[in-house]
Parts: structure tokens; sequence; C-alpha cells
């Protein structure tokens, strides 16, 4: 099992995810500061419009500064908020009119300059300008000074509902970001699913190199992953030929023994000679047995590793092994009796073939010349059934459940050529399917073995 | 029957001629395909034996070129007993397989399951007095009488008639009759002998027991 760490399309998410939120929450801070700002040059613009007005009132009437306060002027700091407005009107430092404890602002030294100062009043903050004007009072010229204040609640509470807007659009940016980032996400890593999905399809033996377009990111993978099921390949075909390559060294020399000792069997005369042929021949049968068990052992073994299940109807499987094993049960007389049943299954055609050969190749070993093997498959609800039985000898008295272990015989087959693994690989088969194989004794109607293969219906 | 062995390994195909003959078979034997492209052509055959593995070729791929002008009927011999190999070698129009090493037995059984499937031809009939015994379909016929046979008569029969007037001993016929995968005595012999001598009663055919060396049949 692959250790699996986070997924590329979470990685993603969580990435673009994160940096939508940065932006977001920067957006948000530079929304609020700026509209803080523009806010509060707006009341400086108004204040200074407000404190200008004021000293264009200022006459000098009898040698005494005197001031007309127009209403405009603080109407037009009415027309921000309800804050409240505070001013004073100095000449010389002296109180000409207005809150004479509003000081602390700095004096403008230069006649028409506006400075602004922020500071705490009567337990509040507030915003202050101050304007400065020489008015002629007789002879001199007197310095006045006209500052007007104003709270900041208005501008903090317009300030704070433009946070709290940004605030909202920087939100639903973030979540229509995140989501669109998922979206980004799976939408890029799509070929690579793709890739995989067409690769777990295929079958156990479809080593075809991938020819589906891939994102040139991908193209680096799917080359080494062509030239890894490349070699794969020609190594399961290697060693394939060099089975069939050994069984043929193998079987031909073995081929010329059995012919020459059959010939030698109908040229020699002697009793004693013509048995020890019979013995060579049946080792000879018995060798190419076992070689034949082994590899079909060694097939089921691999083939079992990775299934194939194609749909395939177990009774046509049947008839075409029972075909093929007629000429062989003819030599002794014996008739398969087969009655079939639609069987729809999915499964491996060449292991259930095999399984199915091994315990029609017992049975007709096991029979006496003149008997039937009858065949019968069938099928219940939700599994298909085999069930073949023959008239021999049965399994004898000793224990039948492990006679499908590996090299076991049964305690009567003295005399017979096996080798112990049919029973073996047919039980190997049925297990791969997810199926069973039974073995018992016949109840009624006289001796003999039925073996019972079940298998889940299609 | 007359058979063209295609098969490289010169000491089996030596053998298997051998064997064969000693049953009454003639048997042509190709060591290529090539030589087996000749032989063909110049011959009729009532079967061909055919090796996979051959130098110049994959006998199963001369079979899917061959198969559609060829119509005698073909087993292929193959060294591998995996089922794979062998529905390959039919897919490509070979009647049957047989793995190798292989009994004699089984192979005439085989022979004749693909002649029977096949129709069979009227050369492999034998003539019995006044019948005719045709082993591929197991039948004798008489006029309008027809004697089915079971396997082992028809083999026993056809023993008989290869080698008419010729004494068979029991253990001769026993080699002929059993494959070797289990033990049987001459006993056995005797039961099969003395049920086609049943058969045979309406034809007018004897089968006669030569004491102490054996049986052989008498038109």
């Amino acid at each position: 099992m692959i250790t699996q760490t986070l997924s590329i399309g979470r990685r993603l998410t969580l990435l673009l995810g994160a940096i939508a939120a940065l932006l977001a929450f920067l957006s948000w801070g530079m929304v609020s500061s700026f509209s803080g700002q523009a806010a509060a040059r707006t009341q400086d613009n108004v204040l200074a419009a407000s404190v200008a007005t004021i000293a264009e009132t200022l006459r000098s009437e009898q040698g005494t500064v005197r001031l007309e306060l127009p209403y405009s002027a603080f109407a037009m700091l009415g027309a921000i908020s309800e804050d409240r407005v505070f001013y004073r009107v100095s000449v010389a430092g002296e109180t000409l009119t207005g809150y004479d404890d509003l000081r602390g602002g700095r004096i403008p030294e230069a006649p028409g300059e506006v400075l602004f100062d922020t500071l705490e009043y009567r337990g509040e903050t507030v915003r202050m300008a101050s304007i400065s004007r020489v008015v002629l009072a007789g002879r001199e010229g007197a310095s006045v000074t006209v500052s007007v204040a104003q709270t900041r609640n208005g501008i903090a509470a317009v300030t704070a509902g433009l946070s709290r807007t940004a605030a909202v659009l920087s939100v639903a940016f973030f979540v229509l970001a995140a989501a669109l980032s998922a979206i980004a996400a799976r939408a890029s890593l799509r070929p690579l699913n793709e890739i995989a999905q067409s690769v777990s399809r295929r079958g156990p033996s479809d080593l075809r190199p991938i020819r589906r377009p891939a994102p040139s990111e991908l193209a680096p993978l799917m080359t080494a992953l062509n030239r890894l099921m490349d070699r794969l390949g020609q190594s399961i075909r290697r060693s394939e030929d060099f089975i069939t390559e050994a069984a043929h060294r193998v079987r031909t020399p073995l081929a010329t023994v059995r012919a020459q000792a059959e010939i030698a069997l109908h040229t020699v005369t002697g009793e004693e000679e013509k048995r020890s042929l019979r013995r060579v021949i049946r080792a000879v049968d018995e060798s190419s047995r076992s070689a034949g068990q082994l590899l079909d052992h060694a097939t089921v073994a691999f083939r079992a590793e990775d299934l194939d299940r194609s749909p395939l109807d177990l009774s046509d499987l049947t008839r075409a092994v029972v075909e093929s094993l007629s000429p062989t049960a003819e030599m002794k007389d014996i008739s398969f009796a087969v009655t079939t049943a639609p069987a729809a299954i999915r499964g491996d055609a060449i292991l259930l073939q095999t399984a199915l050969r091994n315990i029609l190749d017992n049975a007709i070993k096991y029979s006496p010349p003149e008997t039937t093997v009858s065949i019968q498959v069938t099928r219940a609800k939700a599994e298909v059934q085999v069930e073949i039985c023959d008239q021999g000898t049965g399994l004898g008295a000793g224990p039948v459940a492990h006679l499908t272990e590996r090299f076991k015989r049964g305690d009567n087959v003295e005399g017979v050529v096996g080798s112990g693994l049919g029973l073996t690989i047919a039980e190997e088969v049925m297990r791969a399917h997810n199926g069973s194989l039974t073995l018992r004794n016949m109840t009624k109607g006289g001796t003999g073995t039925c073996v019972l293969l079940v298998l889940p219906s299609a | 029957m007359r058979f063209l062995l295609v098969e490289d390994n010169l000491e089996l195909a030596e053998a298997v001629v051998k064997r064969l003959g000693l049953d009454g078979h003639a048997v042509d034997h190709a060591a290529c395909l090539a030589m087996a492209e000749d032989c063909l052509a110049a011959a009729d055959y009532d079967l061909i034996l055919l090796d996979v593995m051959l130098p110049d070729g994959d006998g199963r791929e001369f079979l899917a070129r061959k198969r559609a002008a060829l119509e005698t009927p073909v087993i292929v011999l193959t060294a591998r007993s995996q089922v794979s190999d062998r529905v390959g070698a039919l897919d490509q129009g070979a009647d049957d397989y047989i793995t190798k090493p292989f009994d004699f037995t089984e192979l005439e059984a085989r022979c004749r399951a693909v002649l029977r499937r096949r129709g069979g031809s009227a050369r492999n009939e034998f003539k019995l007095g006044t019948a005719v015994f045709d082993p591929n379909s197991g039948t004798i016929v008489q006029a309008d009488q027809t004697i089915d046979l079971r396997n082992r008569e028809i083999r026993l029969l056809e023993v008989f008639a290869r080698h008419p007037g010729q004494i068979m001993s029991k253990s001769q016929l026993l080699d002929r009759l059993f494959s070797h995968d289990a033990e049987v005595t001459e006993n056995a012999i005797e039961v099969y002998v003395g049920r086609l001598r049943k058969k045979l009663d309406t034809v007018g055919v004897r089968i006669e027991t030569v004491r102490g060396l054996g049986y052989r049949i008498c038109p």
C-alpha cells in the first residue's frame, strides 16, 4: 500500500485559498485606511472653509475688531455629521468670542495659512482648524486667530461603516476566490485522474503503452510508465517463452522415450521385459503429468493475483472442456452425462477451464470402464453450481478435507498415475473466484466421488 | 490410415512413424514446414499431426495460413499443457491437440473422434465376411443391420482386422487396448473378446482362441 500524503488537489486549493485570504485582508486594510483618510480630509477641508469664512467677516469698527458670525460657516460643518462644533476668535490671545477654553492649537504665523490640530477637548477628541488674519483696528493691525473645532464621532462612524463594507466585500471575495481555487485545482488535475482511470480500467494482461494525450507536465511520468509496462511485457513474454521452450525440451525427449518403449513393448516377447517397459511408460506419464500440473499450478498462482473477470457462461465453458476430454473418456468407454442451465458468471476462462479439466481428468482416471461421469451445471439465486460425480471407488475411508492440499492423494489410489496437484489447482481457482470446492463420497446409489463447485453468479 | 507427421525431432518422428506403422498406418514424415508443403502437394492424407515449434516457423501460423485451402483434419502436437496454448491452437484451425509425450491409444482415440466429426472416409473401412466395419464410427454394417461397438471393442476388432489370420497374444492386445495409467490384468482381455464374439455372431466372423498363444480372427 502507498503511504498517502496530502493530495495535490487539496494542496493547490489550500495554497490558493491562503493567497486569496491574504489578498482579501490586505484589500480590506487598504480600503479602510483610505476611506478613513478621505473622511478626515473632507472634515479638514470643511473646517478650513469654515475658518476662512469666519475670518472673511472680521471687520474693524471704531478701532475694535468686530465679528458677525456667519451661520453658513457652521451650517457647512453640519453637512458632514451631527458632531458638536466649538469655535474661538481671539485677538492677540484675548478671546473675542466663542469658547474661551478652546486653546492648545498652534497659532498660524503667516496670514491666510490654515493649521490643523487634533486635541482633547472636554473629554472628546476634536479636530481643530486655525487661521490668522491681521485686522486694522485703529492705527495698529491686530492679529486675529479664528479656530473652529469639531468632534470626530461622525468621521469615526463613517470610517467604521466603510471599513465594515470593505470587510464584507473582502470576505465575499475570499469565498469566491476559494471556490474558484477548488474548481481550478480539480480542473487542472483532471488529466491526471483520467490517465489513472484509463490505467486502472485495463485488464490484467493489457500492457500496451498509454496513448492518450497528456499535459506536458505529465509526459515524463507517462513515458516512464510506458517504459515500465514495456519492460514488464518483455519480461513476461521472455518467461513465457522460457517456459514453453523448457517444456518443449523436456517433453520432446520424454515423448521419444515413450514411443520407443511402446515399440519395444510390441516387439519383445518376454513377460519380464514387457513388465519393465510398462513401468517405464508409466514413469514417463507420471513425470509429464506432474510437469503439466506444476505448470498449471504456476499459471493459476500467477493469474489469480490479478484475476481477469470477463463475463462468461459456465455451461459453455463446461461443455467445451467435456468435449475436449471425450476422446480420453472414450478410451475407457466412460460416457459423460451433461446437463446445463444458463450460468452467467464473471471469471478467468483459462483458469476455470484448468480447474474443470483437472477435476474431469481425475474423474476419468478413477472411474472404472463403462461407467458414467455426470456433470450438472445449475443456477440458484446468487450462485452457480457445477457438480461432477463419478462412479468410481470414492475417496477412501481417510479424511476428505485434506485431499485438496498440495501433493496429497487419497488412501485408495494405488496403481493409478497421479501427482496430487489436480484438486489443489481446482480449489485455488475456485478461491480466486470467491467460490468453493467441496468433496464428498456418494451416499446413495453405489460408490463414487462428487466434487461440488460453487461460484457467485454475475 | 495415411498420416503426415510434421515434427523436427528426428528421433521422436522415427519412433512415431514406427509405432503407428505397428498399427498398420502409413506415415510420411516432414521435418519442416517446407517439406510439409511438398508432401501436401504430392499426396492425400487422412490426418496431419503438426508440431508447434519447427525450425522454419510456428506450426500454428502455418495452420492459419493453410487452413482455407486444406481439407485434411489437423491434430496439433504441443509440448505445453497450458490451456491458453491449446485454445490458441484450436482457434487457428486445429481440430484437436495432444500434449507430448502422448499415449498412442489416446492419439488414436483423438484421430478417430476428429475423423468421425469430419465424416471420415471409406478408405479406413474393413471388410469382414459379408459385413463392413468402420472403426471411425464404431459400426459394423451388414445388409440392413447395424451393430454398434463400444470403444474398446472397436479397438480390439481393429487390431484383429488389420492382422487377419495372425495370432495376437493377450499381452499384445493389452498394450493396444489400454493406456498405461492403470494396472489392468490380462483377464480383462478375455472379457472384451467374449463380448466382441457375441456381437460378431450374426456377421459370420469368428474369433478363435489359440490355446496358450492368444486369439486370431477367421473370416
